[in-house]
């Protein structure tokens, strides 16, 4: 708690200068934002901005070529995958990746899992640190499973359930471990309108509830307008707006890379 | 009721069952039971490498060959009892399989499978090695003394060597359990099933699968090393593809990611060999692909499947 006192004053997740080149291309020339504590934040942009390589800069699955990641004051940058969760990012993945045998309690556990620290040994030998760590994994899941109406399929395995139940499992599973920033991307695709009206107030609920931030990659305009507090918009790599919705909405430069140059339109 | 409804019931079962030959079969049958235990254990091995953690080996013959060589060379060369070889030849090939498993990161799938036949290849010519001579006895092998029931039990050196197996047996089954039932086996599946998102979920891929490399490597050791005991003999030319390319078919036709399917395909590699040769003198590699087939037909799910159908319809 003491802790939390003290970086108060940085932000939750500060994304400095980011550089991403693949080959001669550059796909990120140079991003800055912040994410503050308990915020709601969206990434939009048209196809080919860059949004998903930041996503995957910032879940570490690419290597920026320059510029810093700082997640609660400290770098991110060069620590491996399997480290994020432990520092307290979480994240869905786009086209759901749920471990498909496995029933959505075991998927859950496994979200858990780098809370606990028991190895090969402990476990062979049902050691008590290993039981105690058992239980705890079971801790909030219960409150997840009511949350995210999954109780009722909780012991099937997760592969041959509906598109939408998978994807409030993967919510279920990043919310297990406790991340202070959930990274969400393009949560609303592939699902139907209804889904997706609902989306956003859970969002808010999960939000309120875990006391956590969301960066939100989302292709649909609607929902991330609702539910950010703060949007950033990216064109070819580069930053192009960032504000609140109603700002980011009504910036020519937005408004011009989604629906194309007043003289273009002309011109057509 | 309460008895047959208990979780425990298909322990209780298995152990009654397991004790049974004991008291009536003969010192042949007692000796093939005891090979059922080793090649259990050996199946389970390659189970929790191919089954639970998705790393396809044709090669943990090997593992199963350097179990079996320590024992033997312990006991022929330094007189080492039986039951103390058992701890080195864990040790041993774990580390053996720790160190197989680093390459292994880098080859996925069909690549880390031939690379593992290719080990199953190499293994007999490794041991006939001149060099080596002195220790593994070259072509000739080693020939190693059956053990007697000690504490002057009442029992005959076959039924001991049973009771042995039967014992080293159960304890790796329960540890084999604890841990795929628990957060290893949860994270050693969920590398299987989606590395990326086990790595965003915290577990770090290279160490589960060089450990579970020298798990896998260990459980196949000790049944080497038990095998050795109850042939009583190693030579380089049992320790080829074939016995490799056995372990897996006893993985498949038993299930994958199956404890108790351990057991089943290890009934099957040890008996429908014979089954077959009764069936037909001329060709029993014939008959033993049908009924291997007719079993991939019938129960795609393997042997353990079966006990899951039988278990949802209420008796």
């Amino acid at each position: 708690m003491a802790g939390q006192a003290e970086t108060r004053g940085t932000p939750l997740l500060r994304v400095n200068d980011i550089v991403m080149r693949f080959g001669g291309i550059v796909a990120l020339g140079g991003v800055s934002f912040d994410v503050e504590r308990g915020q709601i934040c969206g990434l939009i942009g048209p196809n080919g901005s860059g949004k998903t390589t930041l996503f995957n800069c910032i879940s570490g699955i690419y290597r920026h070529s320059r510029g810093d990641i700082l997640f609660e004051g400290k770098s991110t940058t060069g620590q491996p995958r399997h480290r994020m969760a432990s520092l307290g990012i979480g994240r869905t993945f786009q086209n759901v990746a749920l471990f498909n045998t496995m029933t959505v309690r075991d998927n859950m556990l496994v979200g858990a899992h780098h809370r606990g620290s028991s190895g090969f040994a402990a476990n062979a030998l049902r050691l008590n640190a290993s039981r105690a760590e058992e239980a705890a994994a079971y801790d909030g899941m219960d409150e997840l499973l009511d949350l995210l109406d999954l109780r009722a399929v909780a012991d099937q395995p997760a592969g041959g359930l509906p598109f939408g139940t998978r994807k409030r499992i993967e919510l279920a599973r990043a919310l297990i471990g406790r991340p202070k920033l959930l990274l969400l991307d393009e949560p609303a695709g592939g699902l139907n309108h209804g889904e997706v009206a609902e989306l956003g107030a859970l969002f808010r609920r999960v939000r309120d509830h875990f006391k956590l931030s969301i960066l939100l990659v989302e292709h649909h305009m609607a929902l991330v307008m609702s539910v950010s507090e703060k949007v950033v918009a990216l064109e070819f790599g580069m930053k192009i707006a960032e504000g609140t919705p109603d700002e980011v909405r009504n910036e020519p430069e937005v408004i011009r890379a989604y629906l194309g140059d007043a003289e273009d339109a002309h011109a057509a | 009721m309460n008895l047959i409804t208990s979780r425990y019931f298909p322990w209780v079962f298995l152990v009654a069952v397991a004790v049974l030959p004991l008291m009536f079969a003969s010192d042949y049958k007692l000796f093939q039971f005891t090979m059922v235990v080793v090649y259990a254990i050996a199946v389970l091995g390659l189970n929790l490498l191919t089954g639970y953690n998705g790393q396809v080996s044709l090669g943990n013959g090997a593992f199963y060959a350097i179990g079996a060589y320590v024992t033997a060379i312990m006991m022929d060369k330094w007189d080492i009892p039986y039951w103390a070889t058992i701890p080195f030849s864990a040790v041993i090939c774990a580390g053996v399989g720790f160190l197989i498993g680093l390459p292994a990161l880098r080859l996925g799938g069909m690549y880390l499978a031939l690379t593992t036949f290719a080990l199953a290849v190499a293994t007999p010519q490794l041991l006939k090695y001149k060099l080596f001579d002195d220790y593994t006895g070259g072509v000739q092998g080693i020939v190693i003394n059956k053990p007697d029931a000690p504490f002057g039990l009442p029992l005959n050196p076959d039924q001991w060597l049973y009771l042995f197996a039967l014992t080293v047996g159960a304890i790796l089954f329960i540890l084999a359990t604890n841990l795929v039932r628990g957060r290893i086996g949860r994270a050693m599946r969920a590398i299987r099933d989606q590395p990326l998102a086990a790595e965003a979920m915290g577990i770090d891929i290279a160490m589960f699968k060089t450990r579970t490399f020298a798990l896998s490597a260990m459980f196949t050791g000790i049944a080497g090393s038990l095998g050795a005991i109850t042939i009583q003999f190693v030579a380089p030319d049992a320790f080829g593809v074939p016995l490799s390319l056995t372990f897996f078919v006893g993985m498949v036709v038993g299930g994958g990611a199956s404890i108790g399917g351990a057991i089943m395909g290890a009934l099957f590699i040890q008996f429908i060999p014979n089954i077959a040769d009764e069936i037909s003198k001329a060709a029993p590699g014939a008959v033993y692909g049908l009924i291997l087939i007719a079993f991939m037909f019938l129960l795609p799910g393997g042997l353990a499947s079966l006990i899951r159908i039988l278990k949802r319809k209420p008796a």
